[in-house]
């Protein structure tokens, strides 16, 4: 710790931060652009100027910048000093001579960091009188608006993109006042992670395309806090609502979670909740099929009383995209022996699996912050780019202990982030990538490996022999194989936080049987090591918790006539089994009764449709893939009978005269009704203040209290204001009525603090700087490793794959945009989907004699025959071929599967179909 | 589009470096002289030469002035604007060059003979005012010297 003087009053700091961030964890208002708290300092903009003395006695002191200098202990220094006040208020005029001042027509406008440090500095008038540089802005695709005349050039822009998110596609052009910021030409941002722009520019240069579309200052946007939906890490995340619209998703910190960033996926998939797909009536279909019709919820209650009027003939099929709680009460209908978790049965396996592999450790699984400090990392079989997008900007960030160590020896701390860069060398801590197909990340990797998943399964067991006893101990390992074990092993070993990644993704129980026993070597012969598994949807790993059957025994039940009922929940069977199958599902049975907020294949085949909510419109649990139970909640009302799933299964337990969820008044019973049935869910009482809440006998307002809109909103129908709608399942109002202060870490509705408008507020709702928020970072691990090693079965090794002539495997292939069912329905990530395709590397492609572009027939056993476009794709080994399998537009098959290709006779003229 | 000359020299040039980008301003200098400017086209070949995307080279082209990403005329003429040339009143001289030739500071003639730039100092205030064509140094300049100059560039 150092003792610093800030205006004279000592304060105890940290040890080797920079003043900046020191000033800013105190409480002090230190205005600041280019510095951002996960990027660091540059010194670029000369804002954070303080005045620096040399002892108590010196009295003129100097200005230094305070994000380039180290806290040191004594450092004497002063925020107030006059001289220090008129740098900081010249330097905001100066950033400002060329801005064009047109903070009513900017989207940023309400919560912009330059109009906040504009006031801040005190600069009101404008000197200024010349002619302002004007630059021309770009396209710069479906989620970004470029204002070049607002850039004040701190260059976070630059260095978020480029150097900390690893995109090309963006720099900084000319110098001077004429430097500019953009692409070469006009054109989409590739970068995953561009979206982020929106919030890491202080100003209107890059704004979020998709709320232009529907703007509403921030001040008239209705928020809660909420939780992504469109992968397993769960960023936590703050949409906002008006009108009955969902308008954007904002970033919500969570210093264990997502910190300060989203991917594009999670930013800008919200707008499948204003989508015309949504299911947002009951709807009835006769007997025959056909059309259905809207009905009243009167209609809809009697038609579910019919349909469930004998009981035990029903089952019900659960969905990892549906919250915690809705399962539960599916499983509550049904009851635990009817239960099926709505996935198919590879992913059952593989995810339960996981599952007990984690809740039995030794290796813990760590979250998204603890992965951040990892110093060597081995991925088996997982495209996490793609899958889980935000784990792979963590990994992108990863230093080995070493280099910082290194670093520190020449004076250079890692927020001096230009220098350390230096200091480093661009080097990154070692990254090993084995995996069937090539990966996002295969650029970043030290050494990738493509190979069967049966052979990266035995490059892993290898590695944890080669750990145990210093040999892979493996028939038949080709040397270069034995080798790269060899290497990875010691990469491991030497590292200080070693880190094993797998998934579900892969679809191969071999490869998370070998994450296993890495990680198992890791732990008994170094004592170190974590384990983590990425899992598909949102709420895989609660539904894995929760346990159900798969798919295809429920199939069994229904064919073998022990139910006749079908109640699926919040899921499109078409995505989980090959067509055949589900048809059969649905076939053979009697009555089906979708929930859903959306409408699928599946939905087209109920006989009754209830409309669910969104994440946007209801409250509830979903639990990630680190085992993080976190809650959402509603945003805004929705109109007419939407409700939260679980809801309407509550009413089909009462309607079949059932009274176990006659106690489910609120969202906190159902969640303690689940705890108390499964213990496994006892933390998830604990995940956030019960509903009845208060802080000085008030609720928290999900409107901000600058709401301007409010009384005007129903003008023309009624000048009363209407009553507010009343939410008995949280603390959280709707209305701008209620508590003003910091709420409760899990129930922040938006950051916000007098003279912080803008996203930089969340400085003041931390316990320091980029630490966790003050009251800690919400959300409740469920799952953490058994006490004492248990000594676990044989590892079971599989055989070298061997591929026969004119067979191919495929396997599955994944895209940020496009193999997520929900986001590819926003017409912004709409545009960055690709069409479907069929990969092969080129070598095989040229040896088959079929050229890009061109289709192939692909046939799968008990599947129907598809034709396919070919893509080349180098870095598939050979005999192998991959399938972007869950994008729209390619029917769903089990993968990975041996599979053959037929190419149809090309036509004379242009050899396409 | 660069051509197999551009392209040897590049390489050549690269061997030198231990990473390719570094090669970055000199392999657009080599694209240069061969064409007198940089375009669109020619960068995106060099950025492929160099491993890297047109962004990363065009932020090094753009950054430099005398790197020229429009055409320039067959000469580039830099006058000084610089202090001690202020005070010896370069200004006469671009009075006279846009009398003479209708150009002003960052203008080309009409005949593609000759571009006009701004130089801030070139080294020469002991002879302001001074000018630069092409990669001759003049000084001491008056309107009729700088006439008599300007002639020998066709
Ligand atoms: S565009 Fe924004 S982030 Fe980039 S330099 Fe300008 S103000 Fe800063
Ligand atoms: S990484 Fe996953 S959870 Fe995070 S924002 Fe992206 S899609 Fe959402
Ligand atoms: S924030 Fe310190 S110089 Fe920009």
């Amino acid at each position: 710790m150092a003792t610093i003087y800030i205006d004279n009053k000592p304060y105890v700091v940290k040890d080797r931060q920079n003043l900046l961030q020191v000033c800013l964890s105190l409480g002090f208002d230190l205005p600041y652009f280019c510095w951002h708290p996960a990027m660091h300092s540059v010194g670029a903009c000369r804002q954070c100027a303080v005045k620096l003395f040399r002892d108590e006695k010196d009295t003129r002191g100097k200005i230094i910048m305070a994000c380039m200098t180290l806290a040191k202990d004594g450092i004497r220094i002063s925020i107030d000093d006059p001289e220090a006040k008129k740098f900081r208020a010249g330097i905001t005029e100066f950033l400002m001579t060329c801005h064009p001042h047109d903070c009513p027509v900017c989207d940023e406008g309400g919560e912009c960091h330059l109009q906040d440090m504009t006031v801040m500095t005190g600069h009101t008038y404008r000197g200024y009188r010349f002619r302002k540089r004007t630059h021309r802005n770009q396209y710069l695709g479906p989620f970004l608006h470029h204002e070049m005349n607002r850039c004040i050039a701190c260059y976070r822009c630059v260095r978020f993109y480029c150097d900390y998110a690893g995109g090309r596609d963006l720099n900084a052009f000319q110098c001077g006042n004429r430097v500019y910021f953009g692409r070469h030409e006009d054109g989409v941002l590739e970068n995953i992670f561009s979206g982020n722009l929106a919030e890491v520019c202080p100003t209107g240069v890059f704004t979020d395309k998709t709320f232009r579309r529907h703007y509403t200052r921030k001040w008239d946007l209705q928020t809660a806090p909420s939780v992504c939906v469109h992968c397993a890490l769960g960023c936590n995340t703050i949409p906002g609502e008006r009108y009955g619209t969902l308008r954007r998703i904002h970033n919500r910190y969570n210093g264990e979670v997502n910190g300060y960033f989203l991917c594009d996926r999670g930013r800008y998939g919200y707008e499948f909740v204003n989508g015309n797909r949504r299911i947002r009536g009951p709807l009835l279909r006769g007997p025959g099929g056909g059309e259905a019709r809207p009905c009243t919820r009167g209609e809809a209650l009697s038609r579910m009383e019919e349909a469930l009027h004998t009981p035990g003939r029903l089952i019900g099929i659960g969905s990892p995209r549906a919250s915690l709680e809705s399962n539960f009460a599916l499983r509550t209908l049904v009851g635990k022996d009817r239960f099926f978790s709505g996935v198919s049965e590879r992913e059952r396996k593989l995810s339960a699996a996981a599952l007990e592999i984690l809740q039995r450790g030794p290796a813990r699984t760590p979250s998204l912050h603890e992965i951040r400090r990892a110093d060597a990392v081995f991925i088996i079989g997982e495209d996490v780019t793609n899958t889980a997008p935000i784990m792979a900007l963590t990994l992108l960030q990863l230093v080995p202990c070493k280099k910082v160590a290194l670093a520190r020896s020449l004076q250079i701390e890692p927020w001096d982030d230009m220098s350390f860069r230096e200091a480093i060398q661009q080097e990154c801590a070692p990254l090993y990538i084995a995996s069937a197909a090539p990966t996002g990340l295969d650029d970043e990797a030290t050494r990738v490996y493509h190979a069967t998943p049966d052979d990266v399964a035995r490059l892993a067991f290898a590695v944890a022999h080669v750990l145990e006893s210093g040999v892979p101990g493996m028939e038949g390992l080709p040397e270069n194989v034995s080798g790269l074990a060899g290497e990875i092993a010691c990469a491991l070993k030497e590292a200080e936080r070693p880190l094993v990644i797998s998934g579900i993704g892969g679809g191969s129980l071999s490869m998370i049987e070998g994450a296993a026993a890495i990680s198992r070597a890791l732990r008994s012969v170094c004592g170190k090591g974590e384990l983590s598994f990425l899992f598909p949807e949102c709420n895989s790993m609660g539904l894995a918790l929760m346990g159900g059957r798969s798919l295809a025994e429920a199939r069994e039940v229904l064919r073998e006539g022990d139910a006749d009922t079908l109640v699926i929940l919040e899921n499109d069977l078409f995505i989980r089994d090959a067509k055949p199958a589900v048809e059969e599902l649905l076939k053979s049975a009697q009555h089906i009764i979708v929930v859903d907020h959306t409408h699928n294949r599946t939905s087209e085949r109920a006989e009754l449709v209830l409309p669910a909510s969104t994440f946007a419109e209801g409250s509830g649990t979903l639990v990630n893939s680190e085992g993080r139970a976190q809650r959402f909640y509603r945003v805004f009302v929705p109109d007419g009978d939407i409700r939260e799933s679980w809801r309407w299964i509550q009413d089909m337990i009462s309607i079949s005269g059932r009274g176990e969820a006659a106690g489910w008044k609120v969202l906190d019973d159902i969640a303690g009704a689940m705890a108390r049935e499964m213990p496994e869910f006892e933390a998830v009482t604990r995940i956030a203040p019960p509903a009845d809440f208060r802080i000085s006998g008030e609720k928290i307002p999900r409107q901000p209290h600058r709401a301007s809109g409010r009384t005007a909103m129903h003008a023309h129908t009624d000048v009363h204001e209407p009553m507010p709608s009343d939410d008995l399942d949280s603390p959280l109002a709707f209305t701008m009525e209620g508590y003003g202060g910091q709420a409760p870490p899990a129930l922040i509705p938006r950051f916000w603090s007098p003279g912080w408008n803008s996203v930089q507020a969340v400085n003041k709702f931390q316990q320091e700087i980029a630490g966790p928020l003050k009251g800690g970072d919400p959300g409740q691990r469920l799952i953490e490793p058994a006490e004492g090693v248990k000594s676990a079965s044989p590892d079971k090794i599989p055989e070298a794959e061997g591929l026969r002539p004119g067979e191919w495997l495929l396997v599955p292939l994944y895209h940020t945009f496009g193999t997520e069912e929900m986001s590819v329905l926003s017409s912004s990530v709409a545009e960055r989907v690709p069409a479907p395709y069929l990969a092969l590397c080129p070598e095989d492609a040229l040896s088959l004699g079929i050229g890009e572009g061109e289709a192939a027939e692909l046939i799968a056993s008990g599947e129907a025959q598809q034709r396919i476009r070919v893509r080349y794709l180098k870095g598939l080994p050979r005999g192998v071929a991959g399938l972007p399998v869950s994008l729209p537009g390619v029917g769903m098959i089990d993968l990975p599967q041996k599979v053959s290709l037929v190419i149809p006779a090309k036509t004379a003229d242009t050899g396409k179909v | 589009m660069i051509t197999d000359e551009e392209k040897k020299e590049i390489r050549e040039l690269m061997s030198h470096y231990a990473t390719a980008r570094a090669a970055g301003p000199e392999a657009l200098k080599i694209v240069q002289n061969h064409r007198g400017w940089v375009s669109a086209e020619s960068l995106k070949a060099v950025a492929e030469m160099l491993d890297m995307s047109c962004e990363e080279l065009d932020s090094v082209a753009t950054f430099y002035n005398m790197i020229f990403r429009k055409p320039v005329g067959r000469h580039v003429m830099l006058i000084c604007d610089s202090i001690s040339c202020y005070i010896a009143r370069y200004d006469m001289l671009l009075d006279h060059l846009n009398r003479t030739h209708g150009i002003r500071m960052g203008e080309t003639t009409p005949d593609g003979r000759f571009t006009l730039l701004p130089a801030a100092c070139l080294g020469a205030c002991d002879h302001a005012p001074a000018m630069m064509i092409d990669e001759t140094l003049y000084g001491d300049l008056t309107p009729e010297k700088m006439d008599n100059i300007l002639g020998k560039y066709q």
